[in-house]
């Protein structure tokens, strides 16, 4: 099948679908890849990049959007202004089209993109399981947008992030406040981390904590108990309650820290305004805000979405296009989610897709299969957070299943030598004395082995066994005083015991010998 | 030669043997231990020859060669993978000698002359207390050598109501052993020693048999405690202090061990010897759960991630022995440290078919001794590991053992390679190790599986790596 790869339209974005190297792979699937002049260009790719990965340039956007049976996208499809006609209506029946759609807001879109009788792949879409997360270009795009808020916010800030003691004075480390642990949250953290700042970070679900705090970033808690994991691993609307202490919480921190990164989003709802205007106006001049959420409304009341603004001495950033301003890495993260997808729908490896609906991922990303529209699809299976009600129902069962030992330790300890002293009465009692001065140099004997093999080496416990093993046959004196005896048959069974202790004699050390030689530094 | 200047060289062989055995502590002293031990041996042997019990010299000297010759073509030609094969053929033949010194020493009318009254009766009791070590230790030794060399299943065999049945042979070799102290001579007593041999057999074969190939460690060591204790019943039985004290060293050495390997398997001794795994505990509670999906690699994504990383922990379990993927894994480990990265190996007590047997594959294949750590060493350490490789390991990485009470293995020490920043997991397939529990480090999301035979996966690394 051929994949068709046009130039993004929409402005300001300079991502492009796929990069020479994930074109190349795509090829080895089996597809052939035809590239719109011009198209990787403000990723930093060029027309020849492409066509020494064995892509095809052509020039004419028409004719790309006709000619391939695949169209790979970044952004939803738009109006050409250019051409003056909408991207759908270069659409045709048959065609496949994969890139991101948001079918929720986009209803319109959704209808006109059936009428053409299309498949359409949203990489939005894509089910939040495990298996999935190759593909999941949400994450991917949260992940450089959250790395890219933490550098505009270094950007606009007047200061170090990192703290330093210098000959002209002591410079404090930054404060940064991120508000939302999900990807983009976590890669904030970990970016303002690297740059040296205190980190903290809240967010609704408890389970995130963990995360937060192995990238040592200090988690804000709230006292207050409500669980705020909705399906999938998304957040929820959480109740009121909830919000006033969650506030106070951002109110405090709003005077103290420098920097507040807010990414807090819930799925088809409008961002929740998280700070207020006069929590801004509390904050130090020269403090930045990056309102990750400003497409969808901003957490913040003074964002302005796509723009930067200075309000109340604060600098409020409210870019909605944080991944494109990275193009050349979003590209190839976005091209490589989707090689995953492709690849995971031609598993013969021959260039021709199938949409298979029995998988759950290629079923959760299909919003439209042949001019019907299949989204929502049903509930995934697997949630990222198991229910809570499980671990309460196990936590009685493990505690009783731990038994309780019979006796105490003091008490084992005290039977343990009442027994033995038992026994050594028992034996002394009525044992000859010429048996007494055997059993004393064995008891001794076994004392010394006792202290002398705990110092050997865990290294060389095979070595041990082995010249063990050699020394046990020691046992050969016996056999070697028996076979003096007169009785033929008796002798021979001493000379037959004397042969096997000797294969075991020669046998013992010599391994062992070759072993030690091996152990060298 | 004189009996005083027997015994003085009978007390010199002691001290050298138990040098011998001190000498281990150290792999830098370990060869000249082993030198202390030949000639702790060589000394003893030549006293009793030239002693006033002996006056046979050619039969002796012939048997000498042929055993010593047989002994060293073993020794030259087994392989390092094979040792606890051949450590347990060895043993074997030290329960049979015991069964044989035994014997004789009962059917000789003028050994049994030179007691009377309870002297008699003690002398009964060590020699059937001798035959029935060596006999325990000649088939179980057997038993273990056909399993560590795949000739036997290496699955537990479990018969039913076992227990019952050992208890029975145990009352049986008891009874019999009144019977034998009771008879009043030889022809008498052959019977219940006979008797009581073929049971010692049949409990040895069963008790290994019923134990699995993991535990193979504990057994073995076990089968080393066993010889030493039959050679001591023997030293009782001759009243020679030398075999006595010989006896003990190697039965608490062999005791020592057996501990060591239990408690790295957070495992009752009386539990592994009564075989099976997890049979008591529900083994269900890693198998119902799915876990989600694991994230295959292909060769060149774990060469680069060798390649970027500044500190790699190597794991070793018995699936490099299998593939015998040693040599491979040292040569990478050299391009690695010629490169500046910093690969250790860590070994957990457990790890393979016998105590230390890890540690001798890597001597085998010139791993430097102190780049290789125990366990303990390094269990700290692992949250500034880059890269852990797991060859051929399971159970001895599984953290489940930590997290999960309900696990077979909850509460086993296991080498914590997820507190690194990547695992990369070399293995064949997905079955369960060798407790039968699934293992939810392959499903962690810093875990690669890298599927295939260890050694030809990890020469296409090799091959990437050096290029």
């Amino acid at each position: 099948m051929r994949i068709g790869i046009p130039k993004e339209i929409f402005s300001g974005e300079r991502r492009v679908a796929t990069t020479p190297e994930v074109a190349e792979q795509l090829h080895k699937l089996g597809f052939t890849i035809a590239v719109e002049a011009g198209a990787g260009e403000s990723a930093n790719f060029s027309d020849d990049a492409y066509r020494e990965a064995g892509a095809e340039i052509i020039q004419d956007t028409k004719s790309i959007w006709s000619a391939s049976d695949i169209i790979l996208k970044v952004r939803a499809p738009v109006t050409n202004s250019d051409l003056g006609v909408d991207e759908t209506q270069l659409l045709h029946e048959g065609q496949t089209l994969i890139s991101f759609i948001w079918p929720a807001q986009n209803k319109n879109l959704m209808d006109r993109l059936a009428a053409k009788k299309v498949n359409v792949l949203a990489m939005d879409s894509v089910p939040r399981i495990s298996r999935a997360q190759k593909l999941d270009a949400l994450s991917s795009m949260a992940n450089i947008a959250g790395y890219r808020a933490v550098i505009e916010a270094a950007q606009h800030f007047g200061r170090f992030f990192t703290g330093q003691i210098t000959a002209a004075g002591k410079i404090p480390p930054a404060k940064v406040m991120i508000i939302g642990a999900g990807v983009a949250g976590l890669s904030a953290i970990g970016t303002a981390k690297s740059l040296g700042a205190i980190v903290r970070a809240f967010d609704t679900r408890p389970e995130v904590k963990e995360q937060v705090e192995s990238m040592n970033a200090e988690f804000l808690e709230l006292d207050f108990k409500e669980e705020g994991s909705g399906v999938g691993g998304y957040a929820k609307v959480m109740s009121k309650e909830f919000i006033k202490a969650e506030m106070e919480l951002f109110a405090r921190q709003a005077m103290e820290v420098d920097i507040i990164i807010t990414t807090a989003l819930i799925p088809g709802k409008p961002a929740p305004e998280l700070i207020t205007e006069s929590m801004v106006k509390t904050m130090q001049y020269g403090s930045v805000i990056v309102d990750m959420a400003a497409e969808q409304g901003g957490n913040c009341a003074l964002t302005e979405a796509g723009k930067v603004v200075v309000k109340e001495g604060v600098t409020i950033i409210g870019y909605t296009d944080l991944p494109s301003r990275l193009p050349t890495q979003s590209s190839q993260l976005y091209a490589t989610n989707i090689r995953h997808l492709l690849a995971d729908m031609t598993p013969e490896k021959n260039g021709e897709i199938t949409i298979d609906m029995e998988d759950e991922v290629i079923r959760g990303t299909t919003v439209i299969k042949a001019g019907e529209i299949t989204w929502p699809p049903p509930a995934p299976k697997l949630s990222a957070a198991p229910p809570a009600k499980t671990v309460a129902e196990e936590k009685p069962r493990a505690v009783k299943e731990k038994k309780k030992p019979l006796l105490s330790p003091a008490a084992s300890a005290v039977l343990t030598v009442l027994i033995g002293g038992l026994c050594f009465y028992g034996i002394g009692i009525s044992a000859p004395s010429t048996f007494m001065q055997h059993f004393t140099v064995f008891v001794l004997a076994c004392f010394v082995g006792y202290m002398v093999i705990w110092n050997v080496t865990p290294a060389l416990h095979t070595p041990l066994m082995s010249v063990t093993n050699a020394i046990s046959s020691i046992i050969v004196i016996g056999a070697l005083i028996q076979v003096s005896t007169s009785n033929t048959l008796l002798a021979g069974i001493a000379a037959f015991g004397i042969l096997i202790t000797s294969i075991n004699i020669f046998g013992g050390f010599a391994v062992t010998q070759r072993m030690l030689q091996m152990f060298r530094r | 030669m004189p009996v005083g200047l027997v015994t003085v060289s009978y007390i010199g062989s002691i001290i050298l043997f138990i040098l011998a055995l001190g000498g281990l502590s150290n792999p830098e002293t370990s060869r000249r231990g082993n030198a202390y031990g030949i000639t702790g041996m060589t000394i003893a042997v030549l006293a009793t020859v030239f002693g006033p019990q002996v006056d046979v010299y050619v039969i002796i000297i012939i048997c000498m060669l042929i055993g010593g010759t047989i002994g060293f073509i073993l020794a030259l030609k087994v392989q390092m993978t094979q040792m606890p094969e051949l450590v347990a053929i060895l043993h074997s033949l030290v329960g049979m000698a015991a069964v044989l010194v035994g014997y004789v020493n009962f059917m000789d009318p003028h050994a049994a002359a030179q007691f009377s009254g309870a002297e008699k009766t003690i002398h009964d009791i060590e020699i059937y207390i001798g035959v029935l070590i060596g006999a325990v230790t000649f088939t179980g030794s057997v038993i273990a050598f056909g399993k560590l060399s795949g000739k036997i299943g290496g699955a537990p065999m479990l018969l039913p109501a076992r227990h019952w049945l050992n208890l029975g042979l145990l009352i049986a070799a008891i009874w019999y052993g009144i019977q034998f102290v009771n008879a009043s001579d030889i022809d008498s007593g052959m019977l219940p020693l006979m008797i009581m041999t073929g049971i010692a057999f049949a409990f040895g074969i069963h008790m290994v048999m019923a134990i699995g190939g993991a535990d193979m460690p504990v057994v073995i060591s076990m089968l080393n405690s066993y010889s030493g204790w039959a050679a001591a019943a023997t030293g009782f039985m001759l009243s020679n202090d030398l075999l006595i004290v010989v006896g003990a060293l190697v039965g608490s050495s062999g005791a020592i061990l057996s501990y060591i390997m239990c408690r790295a398997m957070n495992r009752n001794f009386i539990a592994v010897i009564a075989g099976g795994f997890g049979t008591e505990s529900a083994g269900t509670a890693g198998l119902t759960s799915d876990q989600g999906e694991v994230i295959a690699v292909d060769t060149e994504e774990v060469a680069n991630l060798l390649l970027d990383a500044k500190e790699i922990m190597i794991i070793p379990g018995y699936g490099m022995a299998v593939a015998q993927a040693q040599h491979t894994v040292y040569e990478i480990t050299k391009t690695l440290r010629d490169k500046g990265i910093n690969v250790r190996f860590g070994i957990h007590p457990v790890a393979g078919r016998m105590p230390g047997h890890m540690n001798v594959l890597l001597a085998e294949a010139h791993v430097p001794y102190d780049i290789v750590f125990e366990m303990d060493e390094v269990n700290e350490d692992f949250p500034d590991v880059d890269v852990s490789v797991i060859i051929g390991a399971n159970d001895i990485v599984n953290p489940s053992a930590q997290d999960d009470p309900n696990s077979p293995i909850a509460g086993m020490p296991v080498l914590e390679c997820w507190k690194g920043k990547t695992t990369i997991v070399l293995k064949r397939s997905m079955a369960t190790g060798y407790a039968g529990i699934q293992n939810p480090l392959f499903f962690k999301e810093n875990t690669r599986m890298y599927f295939g035979d260890a050694k030809e996966s990890l020469d296409a690394v090799l091959k990437i790596i050096s290029a």
